[in-house]
């Protein structure tokens, strides 16, 4: 009884959640579009753009959550494969500029003619095209996550052990990266993007355009892994969390399972990366930062592990609460304030905000009907005298 | 073709001088042992006797330093794992109940039945008529049919049991490991539990570990006692019990 009300309650929230994000995804750029400036109801474009940002955030998470809240992968390395999906993207951009460079070069971006390229890395062959940055978008993260996850799931490295080598991963890159001679921009990046399919990214009307396809990312990942995680390989996989040998003596391949998931969220991280770049106009090393990774780890666990929802909201939560704070007086505490929340949320809120509220309309639910019949019978109580006289 | 190898193509389980050390520690000591298709053993001990490492090496979880492992009679256990060992029909219940306490009863038996385990198979599952008929039967067996949506983590210590027992037979495997399944349940429980286990060996083999003599009697099966990771004694439970060496052992020397 308990679990069908359960799902049926989630089901509930999944579908508000889809219904708020989807009205977001229209009327934020309706609004930002076709009201005049200055109007109350107008949206200004630079919040379209910060919203743009945090929306991205949530398909992060998501992917998080999916690995996190129902495998029990605690990568900490997550931000690589989203900043490899923004420097796929980013490449793409850099390509666009053509002539429009400080350099002039119709080939080469600004940064290899100052570093004296004499011609293009293979690397970045086919970035001109956006069929083929998009395709990249979602093979380069998979192709690591699938190495990396063979690797280590194949060699039952779990826990603890598991995230510090995410960790590791995701500063091997960052060192990679910053390096001049690798060959994507060094410690500047990727900047000064142009067109993004023939529409100036500035432009008013492509940020909207960018909010809405986000949100509709953001949907369709939501989706996905709604889907994955409510077939029976969602069982699968918390049985694997839950009792990892156990799983395997039923006859189920963890490695495999592992494998699948964690490629999957990296292929979706990979996308939330794409969207970002275009709308932030950079993408630099500093994505790679495992502190970024960590972060994202603390937006899943404040929204509440395991719900999809609550990951989605925890990043929107969090680092609306980020903006809000580092832009005042309050500033140089931020990441004081931030630790302290992960630490309050252990403590207080371990299922986090929506495990826990969804914990809250159980219980009330369970005492409900408890409640009715109590009344019933006092009412009884009280007419069975009256009925007396 | 001499007799041993005659021994190993008839019997179901064949185990034959396996060696296990741990740092030095000898936990299974030139082991050997046979279990008949269809027969039901109970393998006694006191602690430290290598029971459960036995059943470790069975399931693929300890490999063996040196020794034969057959299953079947012909398939060599030492060189597979866990999970191949579980698709080849070996079933295997821990000692501490180990059920996946955030699903349900049903969930629980649903992961355990004999179905395609593959990535694919479980993305693109759909239950099937036959499938919930199964489940049906293993919830009536397992008495657990009221309790079928309940979460497996609020059951009682020996419902616990007995879904674990339920997965087994959801799983349906020639072979089934038993690591006491009487542990820490009530006289009552502990009775139905034996018939539930005979029930199940008319059409499975099996083999329990279990320290309840009572039950091990109930079951009036042959038995096994091991110490120091080798055979002490093997004959009925009299004979076992009777046995000077065993009750050294026991009482200690």
């Amino acid at each position: 009884m308990t679990p069908h009300m359960l799902t049926r309650s989630l089901d509930r929230g999944a579908t508000i959640f889809l219904l708020v994000v989807a009205a977001l995804g229209v009327l934020i750029p309706l609004s930002n579009l076709l009201l005049p400036a200055g109007s109350f109801l107008q949206v200004p474009t630079y919040l379209v753009a910060l919203w743009g940002k945090y929306v991205c955030y949530a398909i992060l998470a998501l992917s998080i959550d999916l690995i996190w809240g129902y495998c029990g992968i605690l990568s900490l390395g997550h931000g690589a494969f989203f900043a490899l999906g923004g420097y796929a993207m980013g490449m793409y951009l850099m390509r666009q500029i053509g002539t429009r460079g400080v350099y002039g070069n119709p080939i080469l971006p600004d940064f290899m003619v100052f570093l004296n390229y004499s011609k293009l890395p293979w690397t970045w062959y086919g970035f001109d095209m956006f069929w083929f940055a998009a395709l990249m978008v979602l093979f380069v993260p998979g192709l690591l996550a699938f190495c990396f996850g063979w690797l280590a799931f194949r060699s039952r490295v779990t826990g603890v052990y598991l995230s510090i080598i995410t960790q590791a991963m995701t500063y091997a890159l960052l060192l990679a990266f910053f390096r001049n001679d690798f060959g994507f921009g060094g410690n500047n990046g990727l900047t000064d993007f142009k067109d993004i399919l023939g529409f100036n990214v500035q432009a008013e009307g492509t940020r909207a355009a960018l909010f809405a396809l986000s949100c509709l990312a953001l949907i369709l990942a939501f989706l996905i892994c709604r889907s994955v995680v409510s077939s029976k390989l969602g069982k699968v996989l918390i049985a694997i969390r839950d009792a990892e040998s156990r799983s395997r003596f039923l006859g189920y391949r963890v490695e495999s399972y592992k494998l699948f998931v964690f490629t999957l969220s990296a292929c979706m991280a990979g996308v939330a990366g794409a969207l970002y770049v275009p709308q932030v106009g950079i993408i630099n090393p500093s994505e790679f930062a495992p502190g970024n990774s960590i972060e994202a780890v603390i937006w899943v666990a404040v929204g509440g592990r395991g719900t999809l929802v609550g990951a989605a909201l925890g990043a929107i939560v969090v680092n609306y609460a980020k903006t809000f704070f580092t832009s005042g007086v309050l500033a140089p505490y931020w990441l004081f304030m931030l630790g302290a929340l992960f630490i309050l949320v252990t403590l207080l809120l371990p299922k986090g905000i929506v495990g826990t509220f969804s914990a809250w309309r159980e219980q009330a639910r369970e005492r409900r009907p408890a409640a009715t019949t109590a009344s019933a019978a006092a009412e009884d109580g009280i007419t069975e005298p009256k009925m007396a006289e | 073709m001499n007799v041993m190898d005659t021994r190993a193509t008839s019997a179901m389980l064949y185990l034959d001088g396996v060696h296990v050390s741990f740092d030095g520690f000898h936990a299974i000591n030139n082991l050997s042992l046979t279990l008949a298709p269809g027969e039901m053993r109970a393998i006694i001990g006191p602690n430290g006797a290598g029971k459960t490492t036995m059943m470790d090496i069975i399931t693929g979880k300890t490999k063996p330093d040196e020794g034969t492992v057959l299953f079947d009679g012909v398939t060599d256990l030492t060189r597979l794992d866990e999970t191949r060992i579980a698709e080849l029909g070996i079933g295997r219940k821990f000692q501490k109940p180990t059920v996946f306490e955030s699903q349900t009863v049903q969930d629980n038996l649903l992961l355990a039945l004999n179905v395609d385990h593959s990535v694919k198979g479980t993305l693109f599952w759909r239950g099937s008529r036959a499938e919930s008929e199964r489940i049906d039967k293993v919830l009536e067996t397992i008495r657990l049919t009221d309790a079928r949506n309940r979460l497996a983590g609020s059951l009682s210590h020996g419902q616990k049991q007995w879904l674990e027992i339920g997965m087994l037979l959801a799983q349906d495997p020639k072979l089934l490991l038993v690591d006491e399944p009487v542990a820490g349940m009530t006289d009552v429980e502990t009775h139905l539990t034996a018939e539930l286990l005979k029930e199940i060996n008319k059409t499975h083999t099996v083999m329990v570990v279990e320290h309840d003599m009572t039950f091990v009697r109930e079951l009036g099966v042959k038995v096994t006692c091991l110490h120091e990771g080798t055979v002490l004694a093997e004959g009925t439970i009299d004979q076992v019990s009777s046995n000077e060496r065993v009750i050294e052992v026991y009482l200690g020397r």
